[in-house]
């Protein structure tokens, strides 16, 4: 299958790809690493009648240090947010989400910011960045707007982007010295995760003192389980601790059903491997 | 049309194309190197994997214009001289290939693994393989070749 017919521009400049955006607007769609839009363009799903590339704008790329917090250009590979010492550093968990994301090829093409304003809700990069409270900034016609992670994801494959906008950066508050793990159900190698869980943990005398969980493939989102942030609070990190707690990871979710697994699955893969992040995160055995 | 112009198997190519067009139909169908193969045509399989500026992709998902500026080597690029790349020749030596239909795909995978990780463990291979499918099921003679491929460099 080859994409139906559309027309190209490769911008040097964000202010350049605005100007495309507003130029062709609803016909256009944007290409980041391609490694989701090309298999769309490729069984029609989808036919734009153009196609603006962002893989020449060099501004795009990289990660830097921003004091208490990462500045992860959007255009930046997967490979390379895998490889990051800054990200492994100040933000372990999204280095460990990066690892079992898709597969060695893909993760050269892909990009950090793609993949995000894809919003897949069974995309790995979501779960993470909301656990972290990273924000998200956005370019438009009228300059740049910082949207919480909280508000950029609105639905399935829906996001906060407007039309006319690119997302440009992604801002991860550092977690220095957090424990973090991300541990994802598959049934198949490099195939979407069933159920995947990410928990950042901070334990002091083992005690975990704060923790942070986002889930993927348990609605139409990415989320954040607050509930069970607060229960595992202040708890010990004891697998029997650990798994009491871990019985409130998919509460006020929704997941869906289908046939990998009905909602109530879902639901138990979640509190299941809630406690296996955790504790994992935490240095401790399960 | 679009002008594009890159290098391929060491050699500078200029031409037109429709921006739709992908890597792998450019290299196949303009410049014949049919080597390279188009497996599942959804971006699964790894058939078509050849290296951009470098790094292996999967070249039925990446468009020809994307290509462009760059530096692209595909399986008939890799020998030189007539004598087979040392992962080629591990491939050959034990066997790696059943039908042969992914081995193009694989043996260009295992050399950027290989290049990223010049001394990997089995489990380092198979998740390093993980975006190829070989549907003779043929992958423990396939990891073998890696491992022989590695031994050879690192001996």
């Amino acid at each position: 299958m080859i994409p139906a017919p559309f027309s190209y521009v490769a911008p040097t400049s964000v202010d350049e790809a605005l100007a495309a955006l507003a130029e062709h607007g609803d016909d256009a769609k944007i290409l980041a690493g391609g490694q989701s839009l090309l298999p769309v363009l490729r069984m029609r799903l989808n036919a734009p009648e153009w196609v603006i590339d962002l893989g020449r704008i060099d501004s795009l790329r990289g990660v830097r240090d921003a004091g208490d917090h990462l500045v992860i250009g959007a255009m930046t590979t997967h490979h390379d947010v895998l490889h990051d010492p800054l990200v492994a550093e100040h933000a372990a968990l999204i280095t460990a989400a990066a690892t079992d994301l898709a597969d060695a090829q893909v993760r050269h093409r892909g990009t950090f910011g793609g993949s995000l304003a894809h919003a897949d809700p069974a995309g790995d990069l979501g779960a993470p960045v909301l656990a972290l409270g990273a924000s998200f900034v956005i370019a438009g016609p009228s300059g740049t707007r910082t949207v919480p992670g909280t508000e950029f994801f609105v639905d399935l494959f829906e996001t906060a982007i407007g039309d006319d906008e690119i997302l440009t950066e992604v801002h991860v508050p550092k977690h220095t010295g957090w424990g973090a793990h991300y541990e994802k159900f598959v049934r198949v190698a490099h195939q979407w995760p069933i159920v995947a869980v990410a928990a950042a943990v901070r334990v002091e005398g083992g005690t975990i003192e704060h923790a942070r969980i986002g889930l993927t493939n348990m609605g139409s989102t990415p989320l954040r389980a607050t509930a069970v942030e607060e229960a595992l609070t202040g708890q010990p990190l004891t697998a029997d601790a650990v798994r009491a707690a871990a019985q409130h990871a998919a509460d006020g979710a929704n997941p869906p059903s289908d046939l990998n697994g009905d909602a109530s699955y879902r639901s138990h893969l979640a509190c299941v491997l809630t406690a296996r992040a955790v504790l994992a995160a935490g240095g401790a055995d399960g | 049309m679009t002008r594009i112009s890159l290098t391929v198997d060491g050699q500078q190519v200029v031409d037109d194309v429709e921006p739709r067009m992908l890597l792998v139909q450019y290299l196949r169908e303009r410049l014949g190197k049919t080597g390279t193969v188009i497996g599942c045509d959804t971006s699964n399989c790894g058939a078509c994997t050849v290296h951009l500026d470098g790094r292996s992709v999967k070249s039925c998902n990446v468009l020809a214009v994307q290509a462009d500026g760059s530096e692209v080597t595909t399986i008939e690029g890799l020998a030189s001289n007539g004598q087979l790349h040392p992962v080629q020749e591990a491939f050959r030596e034990c066997h790696g290939l059943q039908c042969g239909f992914c081995t193009p795909g694989m043996i260009m995978q295992s050399v950027d693994l290989l290049e990223e990780n010049p001394d990997p463990t089995e489990q380092e291979i198979r998740l390093g393989l993980e975006g190829n499918l070989c549907r003779c099921t043929g992958y423990h003679n396939i990891v073998r070749s890696v491992q022989a491929a590695a031994k050879g460099a690192t001996s």
